[in-house]
Parts: C-alpha cells; structure tokens; sequence
C-alpha cells in the first residue's frame, strides 16, 4: 500500500535534486530551466499527495496555480535566455560574470 | 461576493488601469511616452485613494483569502508611492528606448505587491508574490540591448525561481500538516508543540521570503542585479517589493505561525540569524565597493538586517518599529538612487563609479549636501531622521529581552557608518575629478531630492506622532 509517506519521499528527492541541478551544473542555463520545473513539479507531488489523504480540495487548487503561474515562469524564462544569448552568444553558466564583487 | 468586491478597489483599479496601460502602448505606439505614462501614474494615484478611503475598514474577503485592513493598507501607500516616483523618473534615463511595457510591468507588480502585503492566506501569498516576481524578471533586463542589463535579468530569473520553489516546498509541508491554507488555521495547529514538518514548513518558507528581502544567506542575488538593471528599475527593487515583501514576513510569522508559545521560539531564532547575519555582512561587503549601485545593494542588505531586529522581537513594538524603518528607507534609498541619475558625464553615460564624485561638492554644492543627508541618515548619524527607526528598533528588540541582538546592532551600525561617510569625504574633501560631471536631471527629480533630503533632515521629527499613530493602528492588526 503506497502511503503519504511514500509520496513526500518522492518529492523530497525530487526537491533535492532541482536544488542540486540548479548549483552543481556549471555548463548550461537551460538545464536550469528544466530543474526549476522539477522543483515545482515536486511542489505539486506534495500539494496533491496531501490534498488526496487529507480529503481536502485546496491542495489541488493550489496545485493548479502552482502549474499555471509554472508556465508564466517559463515563458519569461527562456525570453530572457534568448535576449541573454543575443548579447553574449552563449547560454553557458560561467559566462555570466559580467560583473563582480 | 459583490460586496467584496467593494473592498478591494485599489486591486480593481490597478488591474483594469495596468491593462489599460498595455493597450495604449499597444494601439498608441512606444513613442506617446505622455500618455501612457500619465495613466499608470493616475492609476497608481487613484489606487492609493481608494486604500484611503478604505482605511479604518477591517475586513477579509473572497473567504478569507485577502485581508483588508490598516496593516495593508499602511503598506499598500508606501507600494504605490514609490512605483510612483519609479514610473514618473523613467522616460529621462531611457530616452529614445522607452516603451509603454515599463509603465505597466511596474502597475501590475504593483497590484502583486499589495496583494502580497494584504494576503491572509497561503495560495494569495504565492500568487500576488509571482506577479511581482514575473514583472521584476522582466524589469531587470528591460534594456535589451545591454550586456549587464541582460544578465542582471537571467540571474534574478534564475535565482528568484529557486526562491519561489524553495517557498512553495514550505508552503506544501505548511498546508499538509496543519490541513489549511488560512493563516489562522495554520497558526491554530501551531499552538501546541510543533510538529516537525510544521518546522520544515517554517524553515523553507521564511528562507523563500527571505530571499525576497535579500536577507543574507540568500542576498547573492542583490549586488549583481541592483548594477546591472537599469537605474529606475533598481530605484524600484530597492524600495517597494521590500516593503512589501517585509510587510508579508511581518504577516506571514505574527499571523500564520504566531506571536507566542513554541511556535514563536521556532521562528524567531531563524530570524534572529538572518538579521545578525545580514546587518555584518551588508556592513562589511560594502567596504571597497567602487560602483555605487553595488554599495547602495549592500546598504540595502544591512538595513534589512536592521528591520529584521524589530521583527525578531515578536512584539507590537517591534512590529511598529518595522514599519517605522520601511517608510523612512524608501524614502531614503529612493532618494539616493535619483542622486545616482543625476550625473552624467561628458559622453551622456551615467556615472557610477565612486570615485568619479570626487569633488563634487564644488560644481554642485546641493546635490552634494542633499546626497550627503542621505547617506548620513543611512549611517543614523542622531541628528538626522534616519536614527529614529533604529533608535525604535533597538528599544523594541531591548524590550523583548533581546538585549545582545540590540547590542550587536549598535556594534555594526558604527562599522557601516564607515563607508557612508567615506563617500561624503570623497564628494567633500577630495580634489576635483578629471572627467567633468554634469548635472542631467529635471526639476520634478530635483524636487523629490529636495524634498526627500528635508524630511529626513531635522522636519522628520516633526512628524513622529503622527507617523506613530500611523504605525500602532497598522500594527494593533495584528496582535
């Protein structure tokens, strides 16, 4: 029988491993891109893993803004990304050192 | 239903003025710079009638989802203020790059931020947070054609979105184990001892906002993008997303996890750490800053630090002391980053480098004394008005038994002066700089300086009781 607990471990490691895709990988911004949309989708594991066992409906309203606003976030994402690109010609992380301090 | 909507004008204005905005940009061209700038500025006015006309209303509306009430409504004035000042300094420093989206990205995280600032309930915090957070990506890379413009904008995006997930991931622990997205609901299931995902929730939500308040440990963000985005825009994110992002953290820990008990030890530590952490590192990280955008990021970090001393306190007081401080920073900072672009040199580029200011005080004495009031008032050097809200900061932090905190603050506070009045010795007593500097600035700028500049002079002073009394009924909300 797959519990709440199951869920929540699932999500944690998903959690985790947007966080670690976000600061570990040094080559590409797009592959961050695709870990914030882990994070998020991990967010709505949770929302709707919760929703189901406590018999509350919130949760999955709340996951549907989560999704809606997730999509608003990738759309200017990847526009500043091509702007970004357009200036520098790269999309690679350590080349965003423009400024320093 | 329709009679919540009543109390919730300013929402309702800025949401149909933002869009009207759009539309004149859209139909009318980039170029009627007049026009749609006058609406969004008219807009932003009208909202801030309507929060008047609002006040003294104690409500929660579209079932308990938005609280309408002084709290909100003292934040709400400060949101709509500066976006004002924000909106109406734009065009000058764009010039021919103008276009209307400006006018209505800073409308629409304007309507987030109050949404942000009134929210009593967890899916409204998420939801008026990204509307502000999606219109400041934008923002920061709003000069397209700029290297560090864009760049500023990529690691805002980037680094704001981990943010949001990070607050997101506590807001699903918060909601799974108290079964409520209300904040009394979550408060209620916080009386007793706190359960261990409750301390996660907390944990992950107050790291989410504090990324928002650029608090340290997640200020990494502020240096670079307050340089690389435009100046109005960093005049922007250096005053009112930080209102509105405190006035949520002041809501989010008294309403939603609690002024007492064990919940209260729980968060208090956490910001405990934040604020000591953020006032040393914002004082020492702005020690050899050359580029004054970056040293004005450091300040911002250190007086955050200091606002989260009169939240640490957990009392009234404390929460009367950081709104205090809120009001009388905006109008600080804004006044600092319009002396910023003021000066141009002979090429028409901004000057931003500390050092081209030496001797400024020779060609333009009143610029020079107006930004040497702010900085000291940033320093809170006693006669100035800024040592008031610090002055409340402490006592409230005294009175709550966090004597060392207080200590510690005062400590630093000197350490930071340093690099505030090493500015005003270069503007006063260094030899003129090669470069010639003019002064580029209109008179509608001119008189926000001036005007900003005198009230945090000794005139400050004369408004304490009533900003007192402004303060106490925002904060008696809620406690």
């Amino acid at each position: 029988m797959i519990s709440i607990g199951h869920y929540l471990a699932v999500s944690a490691v998903l959690f985790t491993l947007g966080v670690l895709g976000i600061f570990i990988n040094r080559k590409n911004i797009i592959v961050i891109l695709m870990a914030i949309e882990l994070i998020l989708l991990a967010v709505n594991i949770n929302l709707v893993a919760f929703s189901a066992a406590l018999g509350d409906l919130v949760g999955q309203v709340f996951a549907m803004f989560v999704l809606t606003v997730a999509a608003g976030e990738a759309a200017i994402g990847l526009a500043i990304l091509v702007i970004y690109f357009r200036g520098r010609g790269t999309i690679a992380v350590d080349d965003a050192n423009r400024m320093k301090g | 239903m329709t009679a919540d909507l009543a109390l919730i004008w300013p929402e309702l204005i800025l949401t149909i003025g933002g869009l009207i905005t759009l539309m004149i940009g859209a139909f009318a061209g980039d170029r009627r710079v007049g026009l749609y700038q006058a609406v969004a500025l008219l807009v932003l006015a009208g909202a801030a009638v309507a929060v008047v006309a609002l006040f003294g209303t104690e409500a929660s509306v579209f079932s308990g989802t938005l609280a309408v009430d002084g709290f909100g409504g003292f934040a709400k004035l400060i949101i709509y203020a500066a976006s004002f000042v924000c909106i109406a300094i734009a065009p000058r420093y764009f010039g021919d790059t103008m276009r209307a989206e400006y006018s209505a990205l800073i409308v629409f995280a304007a309507l987030g931020m109050g949404i942000m600032a009134s929210s009593r309930d967890l899916m409204t915090l998420y939801v008026g947070l990204e509307l502000n957070s999606l219109a400041s990506y934008v923002l920061a890379s709003f000069m397209r054609g700029d290297d560090r413009s864009s760049e500023a904008g990529l690691k805002y995006f980037v680094l704001g979105a981990l943010a949001s997930g990070i607050l997101l991931f506590g807001i699903s622990l918060l909601y799974g184990f108290s079964g409520t997205t209300d904040f009394a609901g979550v408060a209620a299931a916080m009386t007793g001892e706190v359960d261990i995902g409750l301390l996660f929730g907390i944990v992950f939500v107050i790291a989410g906002l504090a990324f928002k308040i650029s608090a340290v440990p997640f200020h990494m963000w502020t240096p670079d993008v307050y340089e690389g985005a435009p100046t109005p825009v960093t005049t922007f994110f250096a005053s009112a997303p930080k209102v509105a992002a405190m006035a949520l953290l002041v809501r989010v820990l008294i309403d939603a996890m609690g002024a007492e008990g064990p919940a209260l030890a729980a968060w208090q530590q956490i910001i405990i750490f934040l604020s000591l952490a953020s006032i040393i590192l914002g004082a020492v990280g702005a020690i050899g800053q050359k580029n004054i955008k970056r040293l004005l990021a450091y300040s911002s970090i250190n007086n955050v630090g200091f606002m989260l001393i009169g939240l640490a306190a957990g009392t009234q007081q404390g929460v009367e002391a950081v709104l205090t401080y809120l009001l009388v920073y905006v109008v600080t900072t804004i006044g600092a980053f319009l002396f910023v672009m003021q000066l141009r040199d002979a090429d028409g580029r901004m000057v931003e480098s500390i050092p081209a200011y030496a001797g400024l005080s020779k060609r333009q004495p009143g610029l020079a004394a107006a930004m040497a009031v702010f900085l000291f008032s940033l320093a809170a050097i006693p006669p100035l008005f800024g040592f008031w809200p610090k002055y409340l900061v402490f006592e409230a932090a005294v009175n709550a038994g966090l004597v060392p905190l207080a200590f510690a603050g005062v400590v630093v506070s000197v350490i930071g002066a340093f690099y505030y009045i090493a500015i005003v010795k270069t503007m006063y007593f260094d030899d003129e700089a090669e470069a010639a500097i003019r002064n580029d600035g209109s008179r509608v700028e001119g008189a926000v300086i001036a005007v900003s500049a005198l009230w945090l002079s000794v005139i400050g002073y004369l408004f304490i009781p009533m900003l007192a009394v402004a303060a106490a009924s925002a904060a008696s909300v809620l406690f």
